[in-house]
């Protein structure tokens, strides 16, 4: 399945030179890398807010494909209100996942937490596949066929309509977060959850606040890729590799999930094109391993230490 | 509940505490010893899978559990047992060469592993071993000339001094029965040990720890490097027991149900390793249970209540336990009520039903119930 | 030969200078107090002793070793203990466990042979054991020896720190705020306790505190800090008589 993302639109007719190659993989890797992004953009909105890392967030991703499908293909909605529905849906199940599980085990050591996420992955997984079947699924979206030329480069419009929405979502949740109080906020109620509370934080609120945000940022993850990837109920262990990204980009940073999504999405492509069979899988968690040698704390992450 | 007045260090010291324990652990190994030859064949090979997840759960307990560093990535060191095993079989190495050496191996690649974690923690070192899982999982797949690649590889029966133990036989089952016995103890022996307790100080508190003078680097490689041994050992049985081995066995889901077993097993105690090995090698069972007998069972009692429906009932129960991905359901549901309602698992519960008996009928439920917590951010820890 | 020498001693984090060219020495035998408002840099000398942070310049001297970079588990080898301003216990395990914890220093058996459990595993575990007992008779944690940490109360933690201190037999203990979070009765207990450790233990102590009468019924030398310089150095009495340290610190 993410072959589908990495391999490069058909080259044009005359054959394509070798920066052109390469110039299509990077463009294809971008688009990877945007859904990792956007997914690794969840992790590190749920971290920073309530320090739980979400092992289901790829899940998540996964349930939001199937929401739009549901809208868009059984209900025979149009897709962008199909979309729209679908973002909206995935928000509301945010927040009752949050009331529901996570708030019972706020507090707990953080191995509990996040066995109860990966838990969430299991049964979400499992429900899906009962309730929807395990087939592939399609939704006839705008974007599903189309190319744009630019000069020689021929550019699918699946991959570049990944790129434009996430740099608009992402301009949005910057104008968000730096601009009105929630994301100090947020920060407050990871820091020191009791201390937010006396200063009339709503912790509570907030905690459903984020973990709808993060949701639906999923849910617009999976509608963007579904014209790529389709639906299916595998789609949520792209997660997994939005991991090293959230981890390049340091875990605490919203640009840094976003950069490291991209870096490690690049390099898978590269990795796909140039380097022997089977380094493409891999090339992600090597990357990982690498910086975490070099740089513990991530690319963009803050170097914390406890005050004694 | 009998007041025992301490009068000797050894009290503290030695593993029977008292005399109750010699009584209660004396029966369940004569129970154990017994069960061959009174359970069917199916049910005795389950056994055999209790114990061999049971001494990979005591590894990870002493890692996770004891020193505090969480691992997804432990099926890496079963996969690295096991190829040692089937490969070294495959030489013609005596299987009492390649025990030892599948053991000793996975040790060396867990003290290795262990270097790098030593700069990592919390979901840093989480992401990095279950990197390291996914890394060893395509190392298995792409080394064919050892490994045999995707085809997988074949191991035959462990034999030595012109004895073959088969996979389903008594001296298999015995064999891994004695070998969780010596892990058991081993781990045991760690745990009483001023090793164990430097262990626990990492977990707790590594600042405290390093002024104390424990050289965590030394002990955090050690304690990866032990646990990844007896995981190993594991990894040379589980090859036999399969009789076949192949890549896409050791995934990231393996390495999780052994964290599930700990988790649900309960990660403060031993027991745990061995109550959650039960748990997770029953659910299969369980669910073959639930597939068939259970809606049959409940259709009868509505034929038995004059339904008229009864057949449609026991079919669309049937339905719900065929259902694939029911597994994955199951678990993941046990795994968050577990947490939530249960956070010190089945060893937890254990010991609240036996201070109930103990204390009839003064129990109190209060006495287990968590104080509130608030969240208190790890990143400065 | 001082027990302890800092030879200008500095340390900043970023553009913040937390200690600018501390120098002083604390003698064998004696009970040496650091005081100063918050934010003076006590705490921060006291890191960098036990090596959790490093000197951006100066040096450090124990026994006429040089420790300014010496890893921090080694500095419990050459007999420096500290305790900590928020407690570090080992919270899920007993008292007992905590204090054997800190015996760590005098292990004579290697990892493999804990694995074994030999018997010379359990002889040291006597020994260990023994001199526990003796720590706790001293503190008179006798009640609490086998609770766990999480359910006691702020004041026993406090004891229980300096316990796992002492067990690791230092030639100089440091004291973190000894006194904070206790009430009278528990003050007058720390000041025969840090009295009884110089005199029984012949232990020299290095301490950080903000309650005077404590400071003034215990010290030998005080040392006030303002800023992360030195104001003045001298005895309980010339300190607290001290102009500088009277505007900045004491108030009259």
């Amino acid at each position: 399945m993410c072959t589908a993302l990495s391999r490069g639109p058909v080259p044009p007719p005359g054959g394509g030179s070798v920066l052109l190659d390469f110039i299509q993989q990077v463009v294809g890797g971008i688009a990877l890398g945007c859904v990792y992004g956007l997914i690794a953009l969840g992790f590190v909105l749920i971290y920073k807010a309530t320090e739980v890392v979400n092992f289901a967030q790829g899940d998540l991703m996964m349930l939001g494909g199937f929401f739009a499908y549901t809208f868009i293909d059984q209900l025979g909605l149009n897709y962008w209100i199909g979309f729209a529905l679908a973002v909206l849906a995935m928000a509301a199940f945010g927040s009752l996942v949050e009331r529901a599980i996570v708030r019972p085990i706020l507090g707990y050591p953080q191995f509990s937490i996040i066995m109860v996420t990966i838990g969430l992955g299991f049964a979400l997984r499992a429900v899906v596949g009962m309730i929807w079947g395990t087939d592939d699924l399609r939704i006839d979206t705008p974007f599903s066929s189309g190319v744009v030329h630019i000069g020689p480069l021929v550019l699918a419009y699946d991959k570049l309509s990944v790129i434009v929405a996430t740099v608009l979502l992402c301009g949005g949740l910057w104008i968000y977060f730096n601009k009105t109080r929630m994301g100090i906020a947020m920060q407050a109620t990871s820091q020191n959850m009791l201390g937010a509370y006396y200063m009339g934080i709503p912790v509570k609120r907030v905690f459903s606040l984020i973990w709808a945000i993060s949701a639906a940022v999923a849910g617009f993850a999976g509608v963007l890729l579904a014209p790529i990837a389709f639906i299916h109920t595998n789609v949520g262990f792209l997660g997994l590799k939005a991991f090293p990204a959230a981890v390049l980009g340091g875990f605490g940073s919203i640009p840094g999930a976003l950069a490291g999504g991209l870096v490690i999405g690049v390099a898978e492509t590269l990795s796909g094109f140039y380097l022997p069979e089977g380094f493409k899988d891999v090339a992600a968690y090597i990357l990982l391993l690498i910086v975490l040698m070099v740089r513990p704390e991530g690319l963009f992450g803050l170097h914390l230490r406890k005050k004694v | 509940m009998r007041p025992i007045f301490q009068t000797d260090y050894d009290q503290d010291i030695r593993l029977m505490r008292h005399r109750g324990y010699w009584w209660s652990y004396g029966t369940l190994l004569l129970l154990v010893l017994l069960a061959p030859f009174v359970v069917g064949s199916y049910l005795q090979s389950q056994i055999v899978f209790v114990f061999i997840y049971s001494i990979v759960g005591v590894g990870l307990l002493i890692l996770a559990g004891f020193t505090g560093q969480t691992s997804l990535g432990h099926a890496a060191f079963l996969a690295i047992g096991a190829y040692t095993a089937g490969y070294m079989q495959r030489l013609g190495v005596p299987f009492l060469v390649y025990l030892p050496l599948s053991v000793i191996l996975s040790g060396a690649v867990g003290a290795l592993v262990g270097f790098p974690a030593l700069r990592l923690s919390g979901i840093y070192l989480v992401i990095a071993t279950i990197a390291f899982g996914f890394i060893i999982e395509e190392v298995a797949a792409r080394w064919e000339s050892v490994t045999n690649g995707n085809d997988g590889m074949r191991v035959k029966p462990i034999e030595f001094f012109g004895v073959t133990l088969g996979r389903e036989g008594y001296g298999f089952y015995y064999l891994c029965l004695g070998l969780l016995m010596l892990v058991l103890l081993l781990a045991l022996n760690i745990l009483r040990s001023p090793t164990g307790r430097a262990f626990v100080a990492i977990r707790d508190s590594e600042i405290a720890a390093r002024s104390i003078g424990v050289n965590l680097a030394v002990y955090k490689v050690v304690a990866f490097s032990i646990s990844a041994a007896m995981t190993g050992l594991a990894g040379c049985l589980y090859a036999h027991k399969l009789s076949f081995i192949s890549p896409e066995m050791f995934t990231l889901l393996l390495s999780l149900e052994f964290v599930i077993v700990i988790l649900i097993g309960g990660i403060g105690s031993l027991h745990g390793a061995v109550l959650g090995s039960i748990f997770v090698v029953m659910v299969d069972p369980f669910l073959g249970y639930l597939k068939d007998d259970v809606p049959r069972t409940i259709g009868k009692l509505a034929q038995a209540f004059g339904a008229a429906n009864a057949g449609a009932i026991q079919d669309t129960l049937s339905a719900i336990g065929g259902a694939a991905g029911l597994k994955g359901a199951i678990y993941g549901v046990i795994i968050i009520l577990f947490i939530i309602f249960e956070p010190y698992g089945l060893y937890g519960r254990w010991l609240k039903i036996r201070l109930y008996f103990e204390l009839f009928p003064l129990y109190k439920k209060a006495t287990f119930r968590r104080q509130k917590t608030y969240l208190k951010s790890e990143r400065n820890r | 030969m001082s027990l302890l020498r800092l030879d200008a001693i500095s340390l900043s984090f970023g553009g913040l200078t937390a200690v600018d060219g501390v120098s002083f020495a604390v003698e064998r035998g004696e009970i040496f107090t650091m005081i100063g408002p918050n934010g003076a840099g006590k705490t921060s000398i006291f890191n960098m002793i036990s090596r959790f942070y490093q000197p951006s310049e100066g040096r450090l001297f124990f026994e006429d070793i040089e420790i300014t970079s010496m890893p921090p588990h080694q500095i419990a080898e050459l007999g420096i203990a500290r305790t900590f301003q928020n407690i570090e216990l080992f919270d899920n395990a007993t008292v007992l466990d905590n204090l054997l914890v800190g015996r760590h220093r005098h292990r004579t058996t290697r990892i493999f042979e804990d694995i074994l459990f030999l018997p010379k595993v359990r002889r040291a575990e006597y020994a260990d054991r023994y001199r526990v007992e003796e720590v706790i008779e001293f503190l008179d944690l006798q009640k609490y020896r086998d609770l766990v940490i999480a359910n006691l109360p702020y004041g026993v933690r406090k004891v229980c720190e300096l316990a796992r201190a002492l067990c690791t037999e230092p030639k100089l203990l440091l004291l973190d705020e000894p006194s904070s979070g206790l009430n009278v009765e528990e003050t007058d207990d720390m000041v025969y306790w840090i009295n009884d450790i110089r005199s029984e233990f012949g232990i020299t102590v290095l301490m950080v505190e903000h309650d005077m009468t404590l400071v003034n019924r215990v010290s030998d030398r005080v040392l006030a800090l303002n800023y992360g310089h030195v104001l003045a150095l001298g005895t309980p009495h010339e300190v607290a008589h001290d102009r500088a340290v009277i505007a900045a610190y004491l108030g009259t």
